[in-house]
C-alpha cells in the first residue's frame, strides 16, 4: 500500500503551471521509463511497471502515437542499430491495446537526409498498423537543400517550407516547421510567412476545438544554451490563447519532458536512436551512450489520446524496453 | 620581417590552443615556404580555437570530430561548408584581411571567427 502512494503522483495546476516539485519527479522517472498522463488538468505519473493499471484512462474518441528522432543512417556508438530501435518502436505501437489512428513523426527522420536513409524509415513505417504518418523536417533532414528533398517527399500538401493542418475528430492538428534559416547564435525560427499562415489557419476555429501543434525543436524554451527552443514561438502561442486545450508536441531533445503553461501542455518525445544528456548535465548535447542493455529504457514512443470534454489530451510516454 | 614571425607566432599559439601536436618549430621553418595553414576542431558542439586570428593567404582547416554532423557557414556569406559528418574536414583561404564570423547552420548557438591581418 505504500509502496503505491510512493507510485504515484496527483498534482492540480488550476491556476499557473505544475507543482515544481511534482515536475521535477516526472522528469526524474522519464529517464528510466515513466508516464505521464496528463487529463482533466491534473497531471498523474506512474512508473512504467504499473502501466496496465492505466489502459482504460487513456481511452477516448481519438488516439494517435508520436514517434521523433529516428535519425536513420547514424551508427555510433550510442546505438549501431538505429534500424532495429525503430522496428523495436514499430512493434510497440503494433502492440497497443487502443490501436492508433495515425503515427506523428517529429522531425530527424534521417541522420545526414540521404534519399537512403529517407526510404530506410519509409520502409519500415510500412509495418505500423496505422498506415496514415504525418511528418514535420528536423535539421537533419533538410541539410544540404535547405529541405527540397524533404518537400519532394512529404510536403506535397504542405505550405511554404512544409507547414500544414488537418483536422481529426474535431481535433485540429498544426505541423509547422522550424528547422530552417537559423541564424547565427540563434534558436529554432518559425519565421514571418508560416506565422501569418497559422494565424489566419486557426482564425474561424471555435474555441472549444481542441488544438495538436507539433514541430521539431521545442516551441517552449527548454535550455537556450543548448538551442533548445524556438525564437518567435511566443507568436505562435498568442494565436492559441483563446483555445480551451491545446498541446504542443515536440522532438528534437531526445528526452521526454512536459510542461504546463495555462491553457497549453508542452510535451517532448523520447528518440527512436539514441538519449541525450538533460539540460546542462553534460558538456554539449551529443548523443549519450549508456550501456547497451539499458538503451531500450531511453528510447521510445509516445501515445496520446483525445477524450471528448477533457480540458486537456492525455499524453503517455512508454520506453521501448 | 617583424610582422611576418608574428602573425606566425600567432598561427602557432592558435595550433597549440586546438592542441594540435605539430611542433612550433618545424612550422615556422616550413611556413616560409608553403602557404600558411591553420585549424579548428570541432567537439563537443564548440569550434576550438572560437577565435583564430591568422595571416592573409592561410587556409584553415575544419574537422568535425562530434559523432553529430555540423557546418560551416560564414554569417556573411563568404564561405559555406557542406555537411560534415564525423572526421569530414572543410578548408578555405583568406585571401582578404578582416573579421569573418561564422557559425554551424545545424547548430546555431555554435558559433565562431577568424581574424585575417
Amino acid at each position: 500500500m505504500s509502496e503505491k502512494i510512493k507510485d504515484e503522483l496527483l498534482i492540480d495546476h488550476n491556476h499557473d503551471g505544475i507543482d515544481r516539485r511534482g515536475f521535477l519527479k516526472c522528469m526524474a522517472w522519464a529517464g528510466t521509463g515513466a508516464l505521464c498522463v496528463m487529463q482533466g488538468g491534473v497531471l498523474k505519473s506512474y512508473s512504467l511497471s504499473r502501466m496496465s493499471e492505466l489502459g482504460p484512462k487513456a481511452e477516448g474518441e481519438l488516439s494517435f502515437v508520436q514517434i521523433s528522432d529516428s535519425h536513420m543512417g547514424f551508427n555510433k556508438a550510442a546505438n549501431p542499430d538505429v534500424v532495429g530501435t525503430l522496428k523495436a518502436a514499430i512493434d510497440k505501437i503494433n502492440g497497443l491495446a487502443m490501436p492508433p489512428e495515425f503515427i506523428l513523426h517529429t522531425g530527424d527522420i534521417s541522420h545526414l537526409s540521404k534519399p537512403e536513409e529517407f526510404d530506410t524509415v519509409d520502409q519500415i513505417l510500412k509495418s505500423a498498423s496505422a498506415k496514415d504518418v504525418f511528418f514535420v523536417p528536423g535539421e537533419h533532414d533538410v541539410l544540404g537543400d535547405d529541405g527540397q528533398q524533404y518537400l519532394e517527399r512529404y510536403g506535397k500538401n504542405a505550405k511554404g517550407a512544409g507547414w500544414y493542418s488537418f483536422d481529426k475528430k474535431g481535433v485540429h492538428f498544426i505541423g509547422l516547421v522550424n528547422v530552417l534559416n537559423l541564424k547565427a547564435g540563434g534558436l529554432g525560427t518559425l519565421g514571418h510567412e508560416q506565422l501569418e499562415w497559422m494565424e489566419n489557419d486557426v482564425k474561424h476555429l471555435k474555441h472549444s476545438t481542441p488544438i495538436v501543434v507539433f514541430a521539431h525543436i521545442p516551441l517552449w524554451t527548454v535550455y537556450p544554451e543548448w538551442g533548445w527552443g524556438t525564437e518567435d514561438s511566443a507568436q505562435a502561442l498568442a494565436y492559441l490563447k483563446r483555445f480551451g486545450s491545446v498541446t504542443v508536441l515536440n522532438g528534437h531533445i531526445h528526452q521526454t519532458m512536459q510542461k504546463v503553461e495555462g491553457n497549453v501542455t508542452f510535451h517532448t518525445a523520447a528518440s527512436t536512436a539514441f538519449p541525450q544528456p538533460a539540460p546542462g548535465k553534460a558538456d554539449s548535447p551529443g548523443p549519450m551512450k549508456v550501456p547497451a542493455e539499458q538503451l531500450k529504457s531511453v528510447l521510445g514512443v509516445t501515445d496520446v489520446s483525445y477524450v471528448r470534454g477533457q480540458h486537456a489530451l492525455a499524453v503517455v510516454d512508454s520506453s521501448l524496453a | 620581417m617583424r610582422s611576418v614571425s608574428n602573425a606566425v607566432l600567432l598561427v602557432a599559439l592558435g595550433l597549440g590552443i586546438a592542441g594540435l601536436g605539430a611542433g612550433a618549430g618545424n612550422f615556422t621553418a616550413s611556413a616560409q615556404q608553403k602557404p600558411e595553414t591553420a585549424e579548428v576542431k570541432i567537439d563537443n558542439f564548440s569550434f576550438g580555437p572560437g577565435t583564430l586570428t591568422v595571416p592573409v593567404g592561410t587556409t584553415i582547416t575544419w574537422t568535425n570530430r562530434d559523432d553529430i554532423p555540423h557546418t560551416v557557414v560564414s554569417t556573411e556569406g563568404v564561405f559555406k561548408s557542406k555537411v560534415l559528418d564525423t572526421d569530414e574536414k572543410f578548408s578555405f583561404t583568406f585571401s582578404k584581411a578582416g573579421s569573418y564570423p561564422y557559425f554551424c547552420s545545424i547548430h546555431p548557438k555554435m558559433t565562431g571567427k577568424v581574424v585575417v591581418q
